[in-house]
């Protein structure tokens, strides 16, 4: 038996935690918790300093809520006992190691035992299952293949289900978009950012997406708005999933059939969300820094991780029929963030007043710079066939609202330049939608 | 009634920019009829009457460039002082409003100048203006005229 009857139709069995009774969910993870804690305290030198300095131990679990008073383990922390020093199983049980790209210095390097594989294919189906793809459907994989975790991840995950993988791996677009109708794909994993420029390419060419159906989206965070484009302008489904290398990768949460807010699959993952600043537990529904810690992971158990990404909780139940809470969709990181003139902006507080006006898929670029003191923002957008005009007058109007919209969003002035398409770096991976050119 | 077609075609405001689709359109073989060049101080839109306006289109889309089509009119102008100024008498009975106009260039003189017109709405306007008695050339008689 392979599928599993719910409100939301027939699921992969493999699916069936996505619905448990909500005080069996609770008991699990309290069960799971407390083992997690105990291995990481007594096989990760950094965590068992970390709790003895709080006078903690295992014991002091008692119940979820409990996990409050632990010490939190942020991305630094990686990078400091760069390459091993988190790990909880010794070399000889870890059969997979990842590691992040790392923007600066040393990357951060996670690990995986044979039983973290598993439980990372498990949550990787579950994901597909959740978004709608089946055994039957052809998946192209488009996420990188190596260090990243994304592209292995999602392999594994579709493997599992009984897909049919294409692993593409990122780059070289007209090969994705000639196999994608050649081979009749039907799913496609990518970053958003880089379906977009699919899109437009396919558009140039007047290939078309073939029979593609689903959209399986992460590794960046994308507006509603941008889904809502991304939707109409190709046919396809478009949903969001979310997952980390620091905690297994992707597989950690993902949208269902409703697309509104992605399930966490918190047998595995623990959430909290937090004051970014204090570090204060919110409760459900405030918005804050999502923390999350590992139930069952063996190799690297993380502990309350600060994710950066900023959320709210969802605890209502979901149409869907699931019992995992879910997250509100992730549109910023807290380090996303920049401050100009003394205001917190989100790049994608940009995009979604660019998407209020525009009636297309921008293509867009922040620049921060700083005269005299005097910090300027600058928005650049491509023109696009929607909006060009033979008219200045209409292009000066088009400026204008982009600038209003992008003002009446922020609050501050930002100078809108129109520029010729594909004059703003295109990438395969994830958007670079902040240029900072500010000497500080 | 099949109005001259204009290819208009957004350039940002810096060196090398305009070389762009004038040498795609060399390479392709395409000739081009007349032009206009409008700039900003951000950017620039340069408007092109060619011959073959499709293929030329297909052409600078492959090239990168962002096109548009739009209707023009063409009028002739007698090629004398207050020959424009008549004309425009013609457009101001009829109540229409010009966007922005250029000339072909004529040459020889041959007693009149041939201008295209952007305009609102250019068949309804076409329709106005051939009610005051003004003739709009269509694409087929601008061709003949610029080849004779």
């Amino acid at each position: 038996m392979s599928s599993l009857a719910c409100p939301e139709g027939i699921v992969h069995t493999a699916s069936a935690p996505d619905f448990l009774p909500v005080r069996l969910l609770r008991d699990l993870q309290l069960d799971r918790l407390r083992g997690i804690v105990r291995r990481a305290y007594e096989r990760v030198p950094l965590f068992r300093a970390r709790m003895e300095e709080r006078g903690l131990t295992p014991a002091s679990l008692r119940a979820l809520e409990d996990l409050a008073a632990f010490p939190f383990t942020v991305k630094a922390d990686l990078r400091d006992t760069y390459p091993f020093g988190l790990f909880a199983s010794p070399m000889e049980e870890v059969v997979r190691l990842h590691a992040s790209s790392g923007t600066t210095g040393k990357p951060i390097v996670v690990a995986y035992t044979q039983a973290d594989l598993d439980v990372w294919s498990e949550v990787m189906l579950r994901t597909f299952a959740a978004c709608g793809v089946h055994r039957g459907d052809v998946v192209q994989n488009a996420y990188g293949y190596g260090l990243f975790t994304g592209g292995l991840g999602a392999h594994y995950g579709a493997e599992s289900l009984g897909a049919t993988v294409i692993p593409m791996s990122g780059g070289n677009t007209e090969r994705q978009l000639m196999v994608m109708q050649d081979f009749g794909v039907t799913a496609l994993c990518s970053t958003p950012s880089y379906f977009l420029h699919l899109l437009e390419r396919a558009r140039e060419t007047k290939a078309g997406l073939g029979q593609l159906r689903v959209g399986v989206f992460g590794a960046e965070p994308w507006s509603d708005a941008m889904r809502s484009r991304i939707e109409a302008e190709s046919g396809i489904r478009a949903y969001d999933i979310y997952g980390l290398s620091e905690i297994i990768g992707p597989g950690v949460g993902s949208e269902c059939g409703r697309q509104d807010g992605l399930h966490l699959f918190e047998d595995h993952f623990f959430p909290e969300v937090v004051d970014p600043s204090t570090g204060a537990v919110l409760p459900e529904g405030t918005e804050g820094e999502l923390v999350l810690t590992t139930l069952s992971k063996q190799a690297m158990p993380m502990i309350r991780y600060r994710t950066r990404d900023i959320t709210a909780i969802r605890p209502e139940p979901c149409e869907c029929g699931r019992t995992l809470r879910r997250i509100r969709r992730i549109s910023r990181r807290s380090d996303d963030m920049f401050v100009i003139r003394g205001v917190n902006v989100f790049p994608s507080q940009v995009e979604t007043a660019l998407l209020a006006v525009e009636g297309t898929l921008p293509h867009y670029q922040i620049v921060l710079t700083r005269e005299k003191g005097l910090d300027a923002m600058e928005v650049r957008v491509e023109v696009t066939p929607e909006v060009f005009s033979d008219r200045i007058r209409a292009l000066e109007e088009l400026r204008h609202k982009l600038s209003r919209s992008v003002e009446h969003t922020l609050g501050i002035r930002a100078a809108v330049t129109l520029v010729e398409p594909r004059t703003i770096q295109r990438s395969e991976g994830k958007a670079r939608r902040v240029l900072d050119q500010r000497e500080i | 009634m099949p109005l001259v077609k204009q290819l208009s075609l957004f350039l940002e405001n810096e060196p090398g920019h305009l070389k762009v689709p004038c040498q795609a359109l060399g390479r392709a073989g395409i000739d081009i009829l007349t032009m206009s060049l409008a700039d900003t101080q951000q950017f620039g839109i340069l408007r092109l009457v060619v011959e073959e306006w499709e293929r030329a289109r297909s052409v600078l889309q492959e090239a990168g460039c962002v096109v548009t089509v739009t209707d023009l009119l063409a009028i002739e102008v007698p090629d004398r002082p207050g020959g424009l100024a008549g004309l425009l008498e013609q457009f101001e009975a009829a109540k229409l409003g010009i966007e922005y106009l250029y000339p072909f260039p004529s040459g020889t003189r041959r007693g009149s100048m041939l201008l295209v017109f952007r305009l609102d709405d250019p068949l309804e306007a076409a329709e106005r203006l051939r009610r005051q008695g003004v003739r709009v050339l269509d694409r087929a008689e601008v061709l003949a005229r610029l080849a004779g």
